[in-house]
């Protein structure tokens, strides 16, 4: 048994601050964590494997006949709506997941160690983006299978993985925020759909916007995750970058940029 | 008055590792804390007893900057809990009452995350994860799941995971509440250790036994106020003083040694006549003599002869009007049967 003595409070050199390359690196562990986690319970992991898989066959061969004429036309019109209607989804298992990690005893002591008070935040929401991009790989190659074959190519379909990827973190922070202010998981569930449903369903993920009502399609093409699916769309059809891919990531910095503060003040506040 | 106040705060920088005014926390209309003043000495074993409910833990939660105070102040080593409160982080371990590791992890991940957020590099940190698990007697356990550990492995974990970063200041909420004897021995054994490394040490129970045993001072907690605060000896001092056991080997011989007892120690006593006993009070040790000899002389055989001071349960009982006994025991009973099926 070692017997190291404790520096005394005196020759301690403290800092009552945060830098940013210390934020930056509690966080990266933090999102280490997450992954771990991951590892340790792949059953997490179902959602994100199975829902890409059943849903693209099922809107497919439903949908692909009436709004297409047949499921080969409908591939390209489908796969980018349900790779961002899935991705998102996803999003929303990180609040519940934040929700159900800060009523364990070991978020006292994230608080109780000297980092930076946004990382256990960051970090779950860092790690996440791996579920994001599984659900994304898995979603292109049900669509690969079923004999979607994006003109764009591979570099534009990747380009459109990440910004789907980029946006759907960025939309998890309004499900983090839902994630500390809830009482219990599944009520951040439960919050996290109501709001989702209606976003993902009045777009024009499913069906072209121009079969929709007036009223409707005024709503549709305001609707921001309608312009991710546009282009995403843009990218892995015909491999264009337009007006859509900025205004998807103006939408998503807005979001974190509202969010991103409300949930640190919140988890703060919440002990 | 506020640079003043900053001088004697560095000033006494060294000798307080806790001082606390006045601290209040309420939740909805229950004060769990109502006007606690503590004051730490550097170094020093400091007990909170109390019973469940007394508010150890809020008080506790408050001073490691888990949760803001409604009223009063707080200084860590003089470093202000709400102001400074990255500083004080820097100066303190935590060890919750429900343990704070990471129940999907394994020990060794446990530590290495934590030592990762406290600034070591990857390979210190693997290091310094190896190094605690094995003073800890966890090194076998450490690849395993958290799922499978016992209660007494958890607080091992707990514990070790809060010394990384070798505060100065160690809080442990309980930290033997649920553990089988011998698991408990250790953990005193640990926190006698720490203190001789030179942390100073602030545990809250709500067994006498254990404050007695640790603890060099001691406040008393009871709806969230301290009613009695020093050296165990002095609240024992001050029930009361120390009782004679007097146990006569021929029952007969009883009144008239009562008769001795009260005429040369010049106080009343009271007896229990089935067990031959005779307890009274021994404000002057002296008179013991006297009084030996003076049975002696009467042909009274003695069978056995005590001293006792009174017991901190005594003392409990005496400050605040009502037994701990039966909220530890039961608490004692809950912790028993978890510790069966945890074991």
């Amino acid at each position: 048994m070692k017997s190291t003595s404790i520096t005394p409070v005196a020759d301690r050199q403290l800092r009552n601050k945060t830098s940013f390359s210390q934020t930056v690196s509690n966080s990266l562990t933090m999102a280490y964590r997450g992954l771990l986690k991951i590892r340790r319970t792949p059953e997490q992991l179902f959602d994100v494997t199975l829902q890409p898989i059943i849903f693209t066959l099922m809107f497919t061969y439903i949908f692909g006949g009436a709004i297409s004429g047949n499921v080969q036309n409908y591939l390209p019109v489908i796969i980018p709506g349900i790779l961002v209607q899935t991705v998102i989804t996803t999003s929303i298992v990180t609040g519940v997941q934040l929700r159900e990690d800060m009523d364990k005893g070991v978020f006292d002591r994230f608080k109780s160690l000297p980092i930076a008070r946004i990382a256990p935040l960051s970090g779950a929401l860092l790690a996440d983006t791996i579920r994001y991009t599984i659900a994304t790989v898995l979603t292109f190659t049900m669509g690969y299978i079923m004999g979607y074959r994006p003109d764009g190519g591979l570099g534009h379909v990747a380009i459109a993985g990440l910004l789907v990827i980029v946006c759907a973190w960025s939309i998890s922070w309004i499900f983090a925020f839902f994630g500390v202010i809830a009482r219990t998981a599944s009520s951040v569930q439960g919050i996290s759909m109501i709001v989702l449903f209606p976003l993902t369903f009045l777009s024009n993920a499913f069906v072209p916007a121009e079969t929709l009502p007036n009223w409707l399609q005024w709503f549709v093409k305001i609707n921001p995750i309608s312009h991710l699916v546009t282009a995403v769309r843009d990218l892995s059809n015909s491999g264009t970058i337009g007006w859509d891919l900025t205004i998807s990531l103006i939408g998503a910095a807005i979001i974190v940029a509202i969010f991103a503060p409300l949930t640190v003040r919140a988890y703060m506040r919440r002990t | 008055m506020c640079n003043y106040q900053r001088r004697e705060q560095i000033a006494v920088n060294s000798d307080w590792a806790v001082e606390a005014s006045g601290l209040v926390k309420t939740f909805g209309t229950n004060r769990a804390v109502d006007g606690v003043d503590l004051k730490v000495p550097t170094g020093s074993i400091y007990g909170v007893l109390g019973p469940n409910g007394a508010g150890k833990t809020t008080t506790i939660r408050m001073l490691a900057t888990l949760l803001r105070a409604d009223e009063g102040s707080a200084r860590i080593f003089g470093y202000d809990v709400a102001k400074d409160a990255q500083i004080v982080r820097q100066l303190i371990g935590v060890t919750g009452q429900y343990a704070s590791v990471d129940e999907s992890l394994s020990a060794t991940e446990n530590l290495v995350i934590f030592s990762r957020l406290l600034g070591l590099g990857r390979l210190e940190a693997k290091r310094k994860a190896a190094d605690l698990l094995e003073e800890f007697g966890l090194t076998e356990a450490a690849k395993r799941p958290l799922k499978n550990f016992s209660g007494g492995m958890r607080r091992r974990l707990d514990l070790a995971a809060s010394l990384i970063a070798q505060p100065p200041l160690i809080f442990l909420d309980e930290p033997t509440t649920g553990l089988d004897p011998r698991t408990r021995n250790q953990m005193w054994e640990t926190i006698r250790r720490l203190v001789k490394e030179g942390s100073t040490v602030l545990l809250t129970t709500q067994y006498l036994q254990e404050a007695d045993e640790l603890a060099d001072r001691i406040a008393v907690i009871d709806h969230g106020r301290v009613v009695a605060e020093g050296t165990v000896n002095e609240l024992k001092a001050s029930v009361g003083t120390s009782s004679l056991y007097l146990g006569i080997k021929n029952l007969q011989d009883i009144l008239a040694a009562r008769q001795i007892v009260e005429r040369v120690l010049n106080v009343g006593s009271s007896a229990s006549t089935e067990a031959g006993k005779i307890i009274a009070p021994m404000a002057d040790a002296v008179r013991v003599t006297d009084l030996l000899i003076a049975l002696r002389g009467a042909g009274i055989q003695l069978a056995e002869l005590s001293v006792q001071k009174p017991t901190l349960d005594e003392v409990f009982l005496t400050i605040t009007g009502h037994g701990v006994q039966d909220d530890a025991s039961k608490a004692s009973d809950e912790s028993e049967k978890e510790g069966v099926v945890r074991g």
